[in-house]
């Protein structure tokens, strides 16, 4: 990861500045619907100057937008993790589980959450529980693999020295595999934390729900396209702050 | 009379991919207690395969080893191992580690309690200071040092050592030898320790077990050492007796470890 330094903060400026340059030139030219940067600020700003703003089900501000998704992900991700890690844990430790699960795991993976959501729809009838089931369907498999691989990769040394101490199951658990396999299970966490939040947006615009993601296809179905612009850069700037945090915590827990 | 460690005719058969490789074959020692035996023979001769059945971490395909005349059927607290590379949890500090140990051998301690026995054990090793800090903060000595302390903590009948120096540079190598000679001295348990140093094995040990080369490994030549105790360095090196078992040992490795095998083949 790049240190917060002002050097590396105006090398990254060139980026933004090169990524609306672009935005800027298609919007002048070919691409007439496209609002230009500034038409989007100046339609927008109210809903970036007043976040916490509630004018209507659908029209608050991005900060009420924003936290409405995040609960809805921090709900699917928590449900994501509490069935990927002993899954993983499982899945690491005992060959002839992964031999009964390992297959049916890895024809679920590659399912697109577009997918999964009109099944939740159906089993759940609501779309709240139906996002859920979404976002902790699609989000659990990093956390899944990477626990997995974690316990795999555990020294023989460590389940040696459980051994000759004859430690219980529970404290060979809790004072060796567990934090053996902690840096690899907080990498599968971040992992997972970026799907969810990627599955979130597809989530609510296929439900309605208000959110950031359904906001932006509430707006584009109105025709205002500066909010869908609004709504993507949100969505870009929250995921990156996610995984940042997600970072911080894990490098933390590799150094010990 | 019982000899309280015995290993009777162990074999040890493992399945490759290219068919069966019997690494041990027939082996039988005696251990009396309070005997420092060492089994010296080449790399990969299968004498850490013994000591590992020793220990219960595997199990023999044929024979066994008896602690007390019963045969032991997995590891024992009062067998403790100390493997090559220092294995600490890295996430414990030096004294957790050994209160780990100590509260598997003493579980109705108080947390406390076992702190201030970690503590004992780690001022026996020569390494209080270092109580707090992590593994990773320690020098492979030191951290060796913390694996020997964990196993006293469990206050082991049987100190089964698997090269626990061979990892070490020279000058930590001896320091450690001197310790473990020392604790020898000081409570005269029973040690078995792998070793291929022959300076070392004959350093250290009442008894020394050559093993013949594997595959079907066994034992060459069994060897008492009758040098003075207790030893130094100094005037074991400068003893006429300790030149002459060196000689024997090196004449055995170089010439007899590979005889059985010729006849067998």
């Amino acid at each position: 990861m790049m240190k917060l330094t002002l050097r590396n903060f105006a090398y990254s400026l060139v980026g933004i500045i090169a990524l609306g340059a672009l935005w800027w030139i298609a919007s002048a030219t070919f691409a007439r619907d496209l609002p230009s940067p500034g038409k989007t600020w100046e339609e927008s700003k109210v809903y970036v100057l007043q976040p916490l703003e509630k004018r209507g089900e659908m029209d608050q501000g991005i900060g009420r937008m924003a936290y409405y998704s995040l609960t809805r992900v921090a709900k699917g991700f928590l449900l994501a993790i509490l069935i990927g890690t002993p899954l993983g844990f499982l899945l690491g430790s005992s060959n002839t589980f992964f031999r009964m699960f390992d297959p049916t795991i890895q024809v679920l993976r590659p399912i697109s959450p577009l997918a999964w959501l009109p099944l939740g729809l159906v089993i759940f009838r609501q779309s709240e529980p139906a996002a859920l089931f979404t976002i902790a369907l699609c989000s659990m498999w990093p956390t899944v693999i990477n626990t997995m691989s974690g316990v795999r990769a555990m020294p023989e040394d460590y389940r040696n020295v459980a051994k000759v101490l004859q430690l219980s199951r529970w404290k060979t658990l809790t004072k060796v595999s567990i934090p053996a396999t902690i840096p690899y299970i907080f990498t599968g966490y971040r992992l997972s934390l970026g799907l969810a939040w990627l599955v979130i947006v597809a989530c609510e615009m296929l439900t309605g729900t208000p959110g950031i993601g359904g906001f932006l296809w509430q707006e584009y179905n109105s025709l205002i396209y500066s909010h869908i612009l609004m709504c993507i850069l949100t969505i870009g700037v929250v995921g990156f702050t996610l995984d940042r945090l997600m970072g911080i915590v894990e490098t933390r827990l590799r150094v010990v | 009379m019982i000899k309280p460690l015995e290993v009777t005719s162990l074999t040890k058969v493992f399945d490759t991919p290219t068919g069966k490789n019997t690494v041990v074959k027939d082996f039988s020692i005696s251990i009396p207690a309070g005997q420092f035996v060492s089994l010296l023979g080449h790399s990969g001769c299968g004498k850490s395969t013994v000591l590992s059945i020793m220990a219960g971490l595997q199990e023999a395909t044929f024979g066994g080893v008896c602690v007390d005349g019963r045969e032991i059927s997995g590891p024992g607290l009062e067998r403790a191992l100390v493997f090559q590379s220092p294995s600490l949890l890295p996430w414990f500090s030096a004294e957790e580690n050994v209160m780990l140990a100590v509260a598997q051998a003493r579980p109705k301690l108080s947390r406390n309690e076992q702190r201030r026995q970690a503590n004992h054990y780690l001022e026996m090793v020569g390494i209080a200071e270092y109580a707090k800090q992590l593994p990773a903060q320690l020098s492979q000595g030191t951290q060796q040092r913390v694996a020997i302390a964990r196993a006293l903590s469990l206050e082991p009948r049987f100190l089964l050592l698997d090269e626990p120096f061979g990892m070490l540079d020279s000058i930590t190598r001896f320091e450690l030898q001197d310790l473990v000679l020392d604790l020898w001295e000081k409570d005269r348990r029973t040690v078995v320790l792998v070793t291929h140093d022959v300076d070392e094995a004959l350093y250290v040990s009442d008894r020394i077990i050559l093993m013949t080369d594997g595959p079907e490994a066994q034992v060459g030549l069994e060897l008492p050492i009758h040098l003075p105790r207790p030893r130094d360095r100094r005037s074991v090196s400068s003893n006429a007796e300790y030149f002459r078992l060196r000689a024997q040992v090196i004449d055995f490795l170089e010439h007899h470890s590979k005889q059985f095998q010729e006849k067998a083949a």
